[in-house]
């Protein structure tokens, strides 16, 4: 049964029955109910732990530790915090741990404001922290969405042994919605015998050595080969992971492209203009972290302009022009600073650009 | 020929890439044979550190994992959240302690995290080439203090173990050095009764262990156990400031 | 159908509170529902507001432009956002704390004392209330036994005592809406 649920609630309550049994977090606002929630409902699951770190620093590397030890575990923050947490996240990627990465975004550059913004798209989509690695990044766009998608993070971070994130904007984690958080099995089919245990396998195990978490390798062929391996899964996500939302772009004249909360304004201006005659359809990409390029390239194949909708400077926007190769003209719409776009303001875009 | 040593199966059967004369060598052997003796190598995990014991996991002979600069007692943390009944352990200078990673030094014993740090001080950065320390002493040469003056700790170096101690919960905390035979034994009693702590559950412990760096203290490694000897134990003075061994 | 409105005052008014019970009867009722609040430092005795859609369709942007319906608890926020209402919209207002009362005549204008039907039924924390009755009244959205319905739901036993003041208030901030 559905019921009215916070974005930050849905998520932390979708993690603990996807079998997350470790959360380490530091507060800062707007995510703040996540970690909450998790203080009270974490210690009542069977070996839950709960840990308010000393610093986002701290958290995410007790995150690499338990998830070294073959837990599943995750930590949530915003901006400032996810800055700090880069570090540790390149080491989850290196190490090929698994991890879930809550961002409930806000503005920035800097302590920016708490007010919801989708600037830190860079930080998730393009590596944040140093070296090679890709996240596979997960943009809701609903509480029902933030809550399912959270629990396929988990899944497809232990399927490939590797950190993803929830790339959601505060008004995600700020609103309420109708949500049902389905239950997932818990006892995953992963067999995670590279985790420290300790030598002496546990009965039922197949592990057979000692095992050695970590990034370093300091013999450079050895590490090269390790990078192309890391590369082999990334395409690997690439091919297999995208997912997206095409809502009537076959006929469409214009293409609106945006994600989570920019979606949902894009989808209120398409239904304004729909009904004064423009042909508007709206491209929602779900994962940012491997884009739906060749989707997007396709769903806006016939279309007359594409309009690029972000409460950011404009970041997926290099992610739309790759996409479109030159094909489409393609204009831009957003605020900053914790502005949303409002619906008007698209609707606007759409109507200069039926008129040219 | 009668048989009058065997090396502890806890130290893996591996050259190590310590330099002459240091002494991280005499450091591990103890904290293997310690872990032997204790019944508990099977359900041992290291973890290493940035420094020049970032290859510790090679040499311990159980489970490691590694850790970013400062951050190995916030990856024990989550190691040993997850297994309450497995031993873990950091193995970390004083560049990686007490630098950069004082923040987590310091609350993972306000946490009083039943886990066990051997906290390896040289007074200097080893890996990196000789640069200056938390630790360094007043008018010690580095890389970084060509002209013997300690930016760093103009009030004289971080004492960490009597920080430490100001805190409440944890169970064990010592100072120790290994610069001859009777010093290595208080050594390892201490760090015997550190694990003992972690073993029954009595909560935090660290041993510090002041060591030598004969390569980036620009001396012999007879003039550098010398020179801790003289130098070192008047400023960190050996002694268990909780719960001494029994 | 889509409706959408604000309700804005200052904390302790009990602004959230009543968004939440609105779009909690919606969901209730099978309809698509969104509540979305202002957060931050402002929530601690200064400005807050809620803006709620509910609707048949699929619901867009959360945050609400130009709300059919305007809930203003107080001065602030009827200067804020009074001007958002479009022509046709209806602005309902706390007259106890608004002294200069909203003069558009392309909205409809309903006053209701708000925390004088809260005092008047003994709980004086019950400002939020009167305007849902306001509310229910100007919009037909529910009916009173659906809001019951949801308080009780959502009021645990610790505060299922208030059920029947409130509902009382919201009776008496209905009829005001009438008249």
């Amino acid at each position: 049964m559905k019921k009215l649920m916070k974005g930050n609630f849905a998520i932390a309550e979708a993690a603990i029955q996807a079998g997350c049994r470790g959360f380490f977090g530091y507060p800062i606002t707007p995510q703040n109910e996540l970690i909450e929630y998790m203080s009270v409902e974490m210690p009542k699951q069977d070996g839950g732990v709960f840990i308010q770190a000393e610093s986002e620093v701290a958290a995410i590397n007790m995150v690499f530790g338990a998830s070294g030890a073959g837990a599943r575990v995750m930590t949530s923050s915003s901006g400032p915090g996810l800055s700090l947490k880069q570090e540790g996240i390149s080491f989850l990627a290196g190490a090929e741990l698994p991890a879930l990465i809550v961002n409930i975004m806000r503005a920035g550059p800097g302590l920016g404001g708490i007010q919801p913004a989708q600037a830190d798209y860079f930080q998730a989509t393009k590596g944040g922290g140093h070296g090679d690695y890709s996240l596979l990044v997960y943009a809701p766009a609903s509480v029902q969405e933030a809550a399912d998608l959270t629990q396929k993070a988990f899944d497809r971070a232990d399927y490939y042994r590797m950190p993803t994130m929830i790339l959601a904007d505060a008004v995600i984690g700020q609103m309420m919605e109708p949500c049902e958080v389905k239950s997932m099995d818990t006892r995953s089919d992963f067999d995670k015998v590279w985790a420290v245990t300790g030598t002496k396998a546990e009965p039922g195990s197949k592990k057979e050595k000692r095992s050695i978490v970590k990034s370093l390798f300091l013999n450079p062929d050895e590490l090269n080969d390790h990078n192309k391996k890391l590369q082999r899964k990334y395409q690997a996500v690439a091919k297999n992971e995208v997912m997206f939302e095409a809502d009537s772009c076959e006929d469409a004249d214009i293409v609106l492209v945006a994600y989570g909360t920019s979606a949902r304004i894009c989808k209120s201006a398409a239904k304004i203009t729909r009904e004064l005659g423009y042909k508007v359809g709206v491209f929602r990409p779900i994962t940012v972290s491997p884009y739906p390029y060749s989707q997007l390239k396709e769903a806006a194949s016939g279309c007359k302009e594409v309009i690029v909708v972000e409460m950011s400077a404009g970041q997926m926007l290099l992610d739309v022009k790759v996409a479109m190769e030159g094909s489409k003209p393609i204009s831009f719409v957003g605020e900053m600073g914790g502005i949303m776009p409002s619906p008007s303001q698209v609707v606007e875009a759409i109507k200069k650009a039926g008129r040219e | 020929m009668a048989k009058n040593f065997t090396k502890t199966e806890m130290l893996a059967d591996t050259a190590t890439h310590y330099c002459p004369g240091c002494t991280h060598g005499i450091i591990h052997r103890l904290v293997a044979e310690v872990l032997e003796e204790l019944g508990v190598m099977d359900r041992s995990i290291a973890v290493a550190s940035v420094g020049c014991s970032v290859l510790s996991y090679d040499y311990f002979n159980c489970d490691g994992i590694e850790s970013a600069h400062g951050r190995a007692p916030a990856v024990a943390t989550g190691v040993k959240r997850m297994h309450p009944d497995k031993v873990v352990f950091t193995y970390q200078g004083d560049g990686d302690l007490a630098s950069i990673g004082m923040a987590e030094t310091v609350h993972v014993a306000a946490r009083n995290e039943n886990i066990t740090i051997i906290f390896v001080n040289n007074a200097i950065y080893g890996m990196t080439g000789g640069q200056m320390a938390p630790t360094s002493l007043p008018g010690m040469v580095t890389t970084t203090t060509q002209d013997g003056k300690i930016s760093m700790n103009e009030s004289g170096p971080i004492k960490v173990s009597e920080m430490l101690s100001q805190i409440d919960g944890p169970a064990h905390i010592s100072r120790v050095s290994v610069h001859d035979i009777k010093h290595m034994i208080k050594a390892k009693n201490a760090i015997k009764e550190a694990f003992k702590c972690q073993i029954e559950g009595r909560g935090f412990s660290m041993v510090e262990v002041l060591s030598t760096c004969p390569i980036n203290w620009n001396k012999t490694a007879e003039e550098s156990l010398h020179w801790l000897k003289d130098n070192m134990i008047p400023t960190f003075p050996l002694g268990a400031f909780k719960g001494g061994a029994k | 159908m889509e409706f959408k409105m604000v309700i804005a005052g200052f904390g302790g008014q009990g602004v959230l509170i009543a968004g939440q019970l609105i779009a909690e009867t919606g969901l209730n009722k099978g309809k698509n529902v969104s509540w979305m609040p202002a957060y931050g430092p402002e929530m601690r005795g200064g400005a807050a507001n809620c803006s709620v859609i509910v609707s048949d369709e699929e619901i867009g942007a959360p945050v609400v432009e130009s709300p059919d319906v305007l809930v203003a608890m107080n001065q602030p926020s009827l200067d804020t956002f009074g001007k958002n209402v479009p022509a046709g919209g209806c602005i309902i207002y706390n007259s106890d704390l608004i002294k200069n009362a909203p003069t558009r005549d392309d909205v409809t204008l309903v006053a209701v004392s708000c925390n004088g039907i809260a005092n008047s039924v003994e709980s004086p924390k019950a400002v939020n209330m009167p305007i849902l009755g306001a509310v229910l009244e100007m919009t037909k959205l529910y009916t009173m036994d659906d809001m019951k319905q949801t308080m009780e739901q959502k009021f645990g036993a610790k505060r299922a005592h208030l059920i029947e003041s409130n509902l009382k208030a919201m009776e008496l901030g209905r009829q005001a809406a009438i008249a």
